[in-house]
C-alpha cells in the first residue's frame, strides 16, 4: 500500500457508508466497501473488514436497515438500505462536514501570520 | 438523542443475542470473501493469489469480528462478565483462602451494618410520628431535681397553652407511671397492668392512629366520662391473642381513687410501630393507655410531662424566646404556683436520643476502624496469595493483557469476594439486630425498633464497594507489575520482587497493629471506666436483695396501712432464709419523685429545697443494706398519731444543717406538719451511678402516702424459691393480690449501667477481633519472610549460626514491626482518647495502666504470632538447603 493513501478520520466511514447507500440503493457489505474504494479513486486506506463495525452501528441507531437476500452471483448475502431517518441524518452530517472542511480550507490557505 | 438511546438499548440487547449475531456475521464475512475472490479471479489472478489478495484487502477476519462485537455490544459489560467468570474460577481454585477472606469480611461488614442500623434507628431516622421536626419536648428547672423537678402542674400547662402563640397544641403524659395502679380482674387470676396516663390529644397530636378501633373521645378524656383504655400491641397479642373483636368490649379494671369507675371500654389498639417504653422509658413495657383526667391530676402537683407541636413556620428558638418571657409573667399572675416553670425546649428527637449521640458516634468510629483492619488484613492475604499467582498473571501479560486489564480483573475478584462477604455480613447483621431489638434490659431508647431496612441495605452496598476498592487496590497495583522474565522462570518470585512485596506487606501490618492499638486503648479506657463505675459506693447493697410489687388495700388510711404491712412483714420475715424485709414505694435508680425538705431554721429562704422522697416501712433501710450513720431507723412506734419522723441522707444534712448535728431538728416538707429528723444514712445514688447523691428523705409509710408499694427482701436463697410462699402470704391477707414475682434489685442497677456496658462490650469485642486480625497479619508476614529467606537461613546455620540466634533474628524482626505499629497507634490513641473523654468515668484519657496494658498485650500477641515462624526457621536443615542450591 502506498504512503499516499489516506487514513480515515474517526466517524467519516459511517458518513461514507450512508452516502453510498443513499446513492446506490440496496448493497451488501462487499459492495459498499468496493463502492467506497472506487469513489475515492482508491485513495482510501480501507480494511474492508472495518465496514462491518460501521454497519452494525448505523443499524443500531436506526439509520439503515438490513435484510438477507441473494446477490448477483447467486450468493446469500445481507443487503443494507438507508432509512428515512438515515437520510435526514446524512443531510445534517454532510452539511456539518462541508462547513468543517470549508473552515479547514480557509485556515490552511490563509497567509502565515495573518490576523496579527 | 433518541437515536443514541436506541443504540444503547440495542447494544444492551445484543449482549443476549451473541450467538445468533456471531453466526450472522460469520456468514456475511464468508460471503464477502467469496465475492472478493470471484472478482479477483475474474480480473485474471490465480485462485491462490485471488484468495490472498481478498484476505489482505479485508484486513484480518478476527479483528473485523472483534471490532464489530465491540461496536454492537457493551464491551465494558462483556469484559465484566468475563472477569466475573474468571474470578469465580479463581475463588474455586483456592476454597480455603476464599472462605477465610469471606468470613473475615462477613464479620467486619456484619458488625458495621448492625451498628449502622442502631445508629440509624436512634439518631438518623426521624421519629415515626407525623412531621416529627415540629415536636418539642418540654423540660423545666433546667432538667434538675428528678422527675418532680422537671414536670408540670395541670394548671401551669393549661395557662401556658391558653397564652402561648408558638404551639399548635400541647399533649401530656404522666411519667410517674405507678401513681395509679391498675388491676385486670374478672378474667381468672387478677393481673396487674403497666399503664400510662396520656392526655386525650396525645396520640392525635403525635400522629399515631390506632391499628384498630379509635382514639379517646373528648368525653372519655374528661373526669367522670365513660371509662376507656387503648391497648398496646404486645398486650393485645399476649392477653387477647390479637383478637380484633375485643375492641368495643369492656374490661373490669380495678383502680384506686375510682380512677376508672365501672366497666372500661376498649377503644382501640395502638400499632406496634409506637413503642411508648422504648421512646420515653426504655425497659418499660406498657400494657394499656389510660386517659389522663386533668381534673384528677390538678391536685397532685408536678405530675405531667409535656410535648408540644410547633405552629408551622415557628422555629424552636422563637418558641424558646416566647417561653422565657411568658412563664415568668404567668407566675406573677399565679402566686400559688410552686415555681415559674421556666422551660427549656428541645426537639423530641434530641430528647429521646440526644444523650446517646456521642456514645453511638464512638461506636460507629470503632466499628469503622475494625472494618479498616479487616480491609488491611484481606489486602495482606491477597498479596500473600498474589505471590503464588504471579506466574498465572505473568502468563496473561505474556498473552497480551495490559496492566489496566489485569488491575480490572483483580478488582473484579475483590468485588466478588466483598460481595459474598457483604451478603453473609447481612445475615450476621440481621442476627445481631434481631438479638438487640429483643432484649429489653437495656436503657437505650428505640432499641426495640432496630431492624435492617432499606437504608441498611444501601449502606451494605456502599461498604461492600468501598471495602473492595480499599483492600483490592494495593494488591492489584502491586501484582500487575511483575518482571515477566523472572516470574516465568521456574524459581517463582525473584529476590527483588519478593523484598518489595514484603515491604508493602510489612507496612500494611504496621497499619493493622496501629489501628488495633487505637481500638484496644479505646476499649481499655471504656472498660476501666465501667469497672470504676461498678466500684462506686451505691449506698446500698444490691446483691441478695429482691423486690416485688405488692398491693395494699388501705383506702388511703395510714393506720390501716401500718397494720397490713406489719402483718405481711412479720410473716415474710418468718420464712426460712429471709434475712431482712421492708417496703418502700420507690427503689433507688428506678423511679423517683421529689418533695421538699427545708429545715425550720431555713424557712425564710426563697430558694427551692427539693428532696427525693421515699415512703418506707421499718426494716427497709436494713433490707437494702443502706448504712445508718447516726441516730436511728424508722420504727413501728412511728404511727399516724405520733409526730412525723424522717431519716435523711448526708447530702441533705449538709444542705440543711451544715456543720451541725441534724438529729432531733425539725424540718418541713415530708409530712403535713413539722417532721423530726431521727437518723442520717450514707448517700444513696438515686438517679444514676455517675452522679453524686442529692438530698433524700425516708418517711414512715404510716405518716405519708406512698405511690405504689415494693416488698424488699434480703435473702441468700435463689430468689424464685420465695415467689410461691410470699405470694401465698399476700393472698391470705388480700385475696385480690395480682400474680407477681420478685426481681433482683441488681437488675435495676444493671439497667442503669446498661448503655455504658453496651458501648464497652461492643468496643471490646471489636478490639479483640481487631487484635486477632492483626496477629494473623503479623504471622502471615513473618511466616512469608521465613519462607523467602530459608536459603539464607540455611546457609547461616551451615556457617555456624545457632538455632537460638536464628530465632532471635526472626523475633526481633517481629518486634520491630510491632513497635513501629504501637508507636503510631499510641500517638493516635493519645489524640482519640481525648475525644472520648466525656464518655469516661473516673478515668483519665491518658490512664497509664490502660496504655501500658495495651502495650503489653500487643507485644505479647505479636511475639506469639512471630514465635511460630521463628521456630520453623530454627528447624531448617542446613544440609537440605545446601543440596537445593
Amino acid at each position: 500500500m502506498s504512503k499516499e493513501r489516506l487514513e480515515l478520520l474517526q466517524g467519516t466511514l459511517d458518513l461514507m457508508v450512508l452516502q453510498t447507500l443513499a446513492g446506490m440503493g440496496q448493497l451488501h457489505g462487499y459492495g459498499i466497501a468496493r463502492r467506497i474504494e472506487q469513489a475515492s479513486g482508491n485513495q482510501v486506506l480501507l480494511n474492508q473488514g472495518t465496514i462491518y463495525a460501521s454497519l452494525v452501528r448505523l443499524q443500531q441507531r436506526g439509520w439503515i436497515a438490513a435484510e438477507w437476500g441473494v446477490s448477483d452471483n447467486n450468493r446469500k448475502a445481507r443487503f443494507y438500505a438507508i432509512t428515512p431517518r438515515g437520510r435526514k441524518q446524512l443531510a445534517e452530517d454532510a452539511a456539518n462536514w462541508r462547513r468543517l472542511s470549508d473552515l479547514m480550507n480557509r485556515m490552511l490557505t490563509a497567509p502565515e501570520g495573518a490576523g496579527q | 438523542m433518541i437515536d443514541t438511546l436506541r443504540q444503547t438499548w440495542n447494544r444492551f440487547l445484543a449482549l443476549f443475542r451473541r450467538a445468533s449475531l456471531d453466526a450472522d456475521l460469520d456468514a456475511e464475512i464468508a460471503g464477502h470473501l467469496e465475492e472478493a475472490i470471484e472478482d479477483n479471479v475474474r480480473a485474471g489472478m490465480t485462485p491462490e493469489e485471488a484468495r490472498r489478495q481478498a484476505l489482505i484487502r479485508f484486513g484480518g477476519v478476527t479483528q473485523a469480528v472483534e471490532t464489530q462485537r465491540d461496536a454492537r455490544g457493551l464491551p465494558f459489560l462483556d469484559t465484566l462478565r468475563q472477569d466475573a467468570r474468571y474470578a469465580v474460577r479463581a475463588m474455586r481454585r483456592d476454597p480455603a483462602f476464599s472462605a477465610v477472606v469471606v468470613l473475615v469480611l462477613a464479620l467486619g461488614i456484619g458488625a458495621n451494618v448492625a451498628v449502622f442500623s442502631v445508629v440509624n434507628t436512634i439518631l438518623l431516622r426521624p421519629l415515626a410520628f407525623r412531621d416529627p421536626g415540629r415536636l418539642v419536648w418540654f423540660t423545666t428547672n433546667e432538667g434538675k431535681g428528678g422527675l418532680s423537678g422537671t414536670t408540670y402542674t395541670v394548671a401551669a400547662l393549661e395557662e401556658f397553652e391558653r397564652h402561648n402563640r408558638s404551639f399548635q397544641e400541647v399533649a401530656t403524659f404522666q411519667p410517674f407511671y405507678n401513681s395509679v395502679e391498675y388491676k385486670l380482674t374478672g378474667r381468672g387470676e387478677p393481673v396487674s397492668l403497666e399503664a400510662v396516663e396520656v392526655s386525650g390529644n396525645f396520640f392525635p397530636m403525635l400522629g399515631v392512629e390506632p391499628l384498630i378501633g379509635r382514639q379517646f373521645t373528648t368525653d372519655e378524656s374528661r373526669k367522670g366520662g365513660p371509662p376507656a383504655v387503648l391497648l398496646s400491641y404486645p398486650f393485645w397479642q399476649r392477653q387477647f391473642g390479637g383478637d380484633p373483636a375485643i375492641v368495643g368490649r369492656t374490661l373490669t379494671i380495678q383502680t384506686p381513687f375510682k380512677y376508672l369507675p365501672g366497666p372500661v371500654t376498649i377503644a382501640g389498639v395502638i400499632p406496634p410501630s409506637f413503642d411508648f417504653g422504648s421512646m420515653f422509658a426504655p425497659g418499660k413495657n406498657v400494657d394499656i393507655f389510660v386517659p389522663a383526667y386533668m381534673d384528677f391530676w390538678r391536685t397532685w402537683g408536678n405530675t405531667l410531662a409535656a410535648i408540644g407541636r410547633l405552629k408551622p413556620g415557628v422555629s424552636l428558638a422563637q418558641a424558646q424566646a416566647e417561653s422565657n418571657v411568658l412563664f415568668p409573667q404567668l407566675r406573677a399572675q399565679h402566686k400559688d404556683w410552686y415555681e415559674d416553670y421556666k422551660s427549656t425546649y428541645s426537639l423530641l428527637q434530641d430528647h429521646v436520643s440526644g444523650k446517646l449521640r456521642r456514645t453511638l458516634f464512638v461506636l460507629w468510629c470503632a466499628v469503622g476502624l475494625l472494618l479498616l483492619i479487616v480491609c488491611i488484613n484481606v489486602s495482606n492475604l491477597l498479596l500473600a496469595r498474589g505471590m503464588s499467582r504471579g506466574k498465572e498473571l505473568a502468563m496473561r501479560t505474556a498473552l497480551g493483557a495490559g496492566r489496566g486489564r489485569l488491575i480490572r480483573q483483580l478488582l473484579t475478584e475483590s468485588l466478588l469476594l466483598s460481595g459474598i462477604g457483604a451478603t453473609l455480613g447481612l445475615a450476621v447483621a440481621w442476627a445481631l439486630t434481631f438479638a438487640l431489638a429483643r432484649q429489653n434490659q437495656m436503657a437505650l431508647p428505640l432499641l426495640s425498633t432496630v431492624r435492617l431496612d432499606a437504608a441498611a441495605l444501601a449502606w451494605t452496598a456502599v461498604i461492600a464497594i468501598a471495602v473492595a476498592a480499599i483492600f483490592g487496590l494495593a494488591p492489584a497495583l502491586r501484582m500487575s507489575v511483575g518482571n515477566l522474565h523472572e516470574l516465568l522462570k521456574d524459581g517463582g518470585a525473584g529476590m527483588s520482587q519478593g523484598r518489595r512485596h514484603e515491604r508493602l506487606r510489612s507496612a500494611l501490618v504496621v497499619a493493622e497493629i496501629a489501628l488495633a492499638c487505637v481500638l484496644l486503648v479505646g476499649s481499655g479506657l471504656l472498660l476501666r471506666s465501667f469497672l470504676r463505675l461498678l466500684d462506686v459506693d451505691l449506698g446500698f447493697q444490691p446483691a441478695h436483695v429482691a423486690a416485688m410489687k405488692i398491693e395494699i388495700n388501705d383506702n388511703d388510711n395510714g393506720a390501716r396501712r401500718g397494720v397490713l404491712i406489719k402483718q405481711i412483714l412479720d410473716r415474710v420475715r418468718a420464712l426460712p432464709g429471709v434475712e431482712a424485709v421492708g417496703t418502700t414505694d420507690m427503689l433507688p435508680l428506678d423511679r423517683n419523685r421529689s418533695w421538699a425538705l427545708i429545715a425550720k431554721e431555713n424557712l425564710n429562704d426563697k430558694r427551692d429545697h427539693p428532696a427525693f422522697a421515699y415512703v418506707v416501712s421499718p426494716g427497709y433501710l436494713e433490707a437494702m443494706g443502706m448504712r445508718l450513720r447516726r441516730g436511728s431507723d424508722i420504727s413501728w412506734r412511728d404511727r399516724v398519731d405520733t409526730q412525723c419522723s424522717v431519716v435523711i441522707n448526708e447530702a441533705g444534712a449538709r444542705r440543711e444543717w451544715p456543720g451541725q448535728d441534724p438529729i432531733g431538728r425539725l424540718a418541713y416538707g415530708p409530712c403535713r406538719d413539722a417532721a423530726r429528723v431521727i437518723g442520717v444514712i450514707s448517700d444513696v445514688r438515686e438517679s444514676s451511678l455517675e452522679d453524686r447523691a442529692n438530698t433524700q428523705m425516708y418517711v414512715p409509710m404510716t405518716q405519708a402516702d406512698p405511690e405504689g408499694m415494693e416488698l424488699v427482701v434480703r435473702t441468700r436463697l435463689a430468689i424464685a424459691t420465695l415467689d410461691p410462699p410470699v405470694l401465698s402470704i399476700l393472698r391470705q391477707l388480700n385475696a385480690s393480690q395480682p400474680r407477681t414475682q420478685f426481681r433482683p434489685v441488681q437488675t435495676v442497677v444493671d439497667h442503669a449501667v446498661s448503655p455504658r456496658r453496651f458501648l464497652m462490650m461492643l468496643v471490646t469485642a471489636f478490639a479483640f477481633f481487631g487484635l486477632l486480625l492483626a496477629s494473623l497479619g503479623i504471622y502471615g508476614v513473618i511466616s512469608y519472610s521465613v519462607t523467602r529467606r530459608s536459603q539464607e537461613i540455611g546457609i547461616r546455620m551451615a556457617l555456624g549460626a545457632s538455632a537460638a540466634r536464628v530465632q532471635m533474628g526472626i523475633v526481633s524482626q517481629t518486634l520491630r514491626l510491632t513497635l513501629i505499629g504501637i508507636a503510631c497507634g499510641g500517638a493516635a490513641s493519645f489524640a482519640i482518647a481525648r475525644a472520648i473523654r466525656s464518655l469516661l468515668y473516673g478515668t483519665q484519657p491518658t490512664d497509664p495502666l490502660v496504655f501500658a496494658g495495651v502495650l503489653l498485650v500487643l507485644a505479647a500477641v505479636a511475639l506469639l504470632a512471630g514465635h511460630i515462624p521463628a521456630r520453623r526457621a530454627s528447624h531448617i536443615d542446613p544440609m537440605t538447603v545446601l543440596r537445593g542450591l
